[in-house]
């Protein structure tokens, strides 16, 4: 059995939510309010909102996605910023970017829906993060897939997703590790393609651990 | 003033079938920096209401963490509760308008506690308007002290919030139940939900015998449809609304209505609307009004169990924690667009928002036509209670709180 030279060290994450000084009533507020708020703010709504609403696998992707459509009434700018997939950013400027521009580009080609009033405002928040060793570590491929059937949702969601921030790599630290600790690239690449859209926190862990259990079976 | 002493504890453990071992591990690891560390709870009653009814959950689970957390309670006179009755209501955008001796009776009655208290814990948590002004006795950089509001302040009375203001600046952080709520502060302001307890008597699984005889006590059809309102008898529920909403889905499907809410014998404004309801309805045989004594979590649990759909057509709402009693137990729910509802009800994800009368109808019938999305609602609702409205999750997120307060 191989055993990595650095081993997996599992971390949780808590997060509180800020609630800002700033809020959108119209779509043209919420060009304002992306342009203007805080890194973490663009982060909340994205990455983590994935967190706390992992279970919803249909239609929900981002609140900003989501408040166009539910308080905006605007679904093809709802689509659109649905269509924004946080895998592809390595960085939350390029993230706030590409959300500027979209809702930029609507608010131009139809200036008088930008102006019209949602149902409800949309408040911009931002999470304060506490992180802290989950007490597992794990240097062989079974040590690692103990440690994650045996994690909470916030420490899943902290390595399989809001790492890929950290690492600023298109990568997850599940799979970094594999690739670089074990020298499991194939089994790293096939953890990295989940997608956590399509599937719960619960069934994405399940997922990987099926792939493990498949390399172990292989070993 | 008094520490209240709580009677029952429930074994974290006992929790973990339910939310699973990785989340219980998690909440000791969150414990285990803060443990022999002081934390303090004061609020201004010991029984009745959300915030006891919370504090009543929490500190045993706290003690299960081996945190020391106590909760004591101020104590004040007739005239003490009178001043901040009022206060309440024009914090909630009520018309008032304050003399110099109310806030003379309120800053009286702060003082005297303030020096019956130590106030001295690491983490101090004031819960509400009334013991805000207990900042006062803060020794300066000595600990940290957070205020955690329960109710609206959208639209506060000018005068009363400004009097407030004063006190509630020199807190280290503010805690809302929604962002709507919060204001334009230079403290730190974090969103901390209520939370329902999964093991209480409101919420835990029942026999079904129980709910079957609950349904035959008040002469509720089980195998008709069953839609409830649980709330007080109060105009701010809009019950008459709801039986309007039900009388437009009774034109297409044949189905029952439940208003269950707490006694109205010693609310005098609320025997005036019950009779109001009872007016409305007209002595219909299928809208059962049902008066529940002042505590009846047994009786509550099983009506909503009995449930296929619940509404809360609430026209002003602080949190409206009756939608994730509902959503805990999977039932599809339709409720106003209102207060807390919003945070609780993800619109076409955990429940329907409506805005009208009309548009309550228009969703119940929707869903009483389509079974198949309601049960998906149900789903996605008791995942969303778990993930953030249940007290283990409130308890994480004031280990979080006092965390983040000690490492600045």
């Amino acid at each position: 059995m191989k055993t990595a030279e650095t081993p997996f060290e599992f971390f949780t994450v808590s997060y509180l939510t800020r609630i800002g000084n700033q809020s959108a009533g119209t779509l043209s507020e919420l060009l304002t309010g992306l342009n203007q708020c805080s890194d973490a703010s663009i982060f909340h709504h994205t990455f983590q909102t994935l967190n706390s609403h992992h279970f919803l696998t249909e239609g929900f992707s981002n609140d900003f996605a989501q408040w166009a459509h539910a308080d905006a009434n605007r679904e093809d700018l709802a689509e659109q910023l649905a269509a924004l997939d946080v895998r592809d950013y390595l960085s939350i400027a390029a993230l706030r970017s590409d959300l500027c521009r979209v809702v930029s580009e609507y608010c131009t080609a139809n200036p008088t829906l930008a102006e019209q009033t949602a149902l409800e405002r949309f408040y911009f928040c931002e999470g304060l993060e506490v992180t802290l060793p989950f007490g597992l570590t794990a240097r062989t491929l079974e040590e690692f897939r103990n440690g994650i059937a045996h994690l909470s949702h916030a420490s899943f969601y902290f390595h399989f997703l809001s790492s890929r921030l950290r690492l600023q790599l298109q990568t997850n630290d599940f799979s970094h590790w594999l690739a670089d600790g074990l020298g499991l690239g194939t089994l790293a690449d096939s953890v990295n393609h989940i997608d956590i859209y399509t599937n719960t926190l619960d069934s994405a862990r399940a997922k990987v651990l099926r792939l493990i259990d498949r390399e172990g079976r292989k070993g | 003033m008094s520490e209240v002493a709580i009677a029952s504890r429930i074994p974290l453990d006992d929790y973990a079938a339910l939310l699973g071992q990785g989340e219980i591990d998690e909440l000791r690891i969150l414990a285990q920096p803060l443990r022999g560390r002081s934390i303090e709870m004061i609020n201004s009653t010991a029984v009745g209401g959300g915030v006891a009814e919370i504090l009543n959950r929490l500190l045993p689970l706290a003690e299960e963490l081996e945190l020391n957390m106590r909760w004591d309670v101020m104590t004040g006179g007739d005239d003490f509760y009178g001043v901040t009755k009022s206060f309440h209501n024009a914090l909630h955008g009520a018309p008032y308008h304050a003399e110099p001796k109310d806030f003379e009776i309120f800053l009286a009655c702060n003082d005297r506690n303030r020096s019956r208290l130590p106030l001295d814990a690491e983490f101090m948590v004031i819960h509400d308007p009334q013991p805000a002004a207990l900042i006062e006795g803060r020794k300066e950089h000595a600990n940290h002290w957070a205020w955690r509001c329960h109710i609206d302040l959208s639209h506060p009375n000018r005068q009363v919030w400004d009097f407030l203001n004063k006190f509630v600046a020199r807190y280290d952080a503010a805690m809302f139940s929604s962002p709507e709520f919060s204001r334009s502060l230079d403290i730190p302001q974090y969103l901390f939900y209520p939370a329902i307890d999964p093991l209480s008597e409101k919420n835990r699984e029942l026999e079904s015998g129980f709910v079957s005889r609950t349904l035959a006590q008040y002469q509720i059809d089980p195998q008709r449809p069953i839609l409830t309102q649980i709330s007080r008898f109060d105009r701010l529920k809009d019950p008459v609304g709801v039986i309007r909403a039900y009388r437009i889905v009774k034109r297409y499907f044949d189905c029952q209505l439940v208003l269950a809410g707490g006694s109205a014998s010693d609310d005098p404004e609320g025997a005036v609307v019950l009779k109001e309801v009872q007016s409305e309805a007209n002595g219909e045989a299928d809208i059962h009004i049902i008066e529940l004594p002042a505590w009846a979590p047994l009786e509550v649990n099983a009506l909503q169990r009995a449930s296929t759909i619940v509404i809360q057509k609430s026209l002003r709402e602080g949190f409206g924690l009756t939608v994730s009693e509902a959503l805990w137990k999977k039932k599809p729910v339709v409720a106003s667009a209102v207060g807390g509802i919003p945070v609780q009800i993800i619109h076409k994800h955990t429940g329907l928002l409506a805005h009208s009368v009309e548009g309550t109808a228009y969703q119940i019938r929707f869903l009483l036509s389509h079974p198949e999305i309601a049960a998906k609602l149900g789903e996605n609702g008791h995942q969303h209670v778990k993930e953030n409205f249940l007290i283990t999750q409130k308890l994480k997120r004031y280990m979080t709180l006092f965390l983040a307060m000690a490492r600045k």
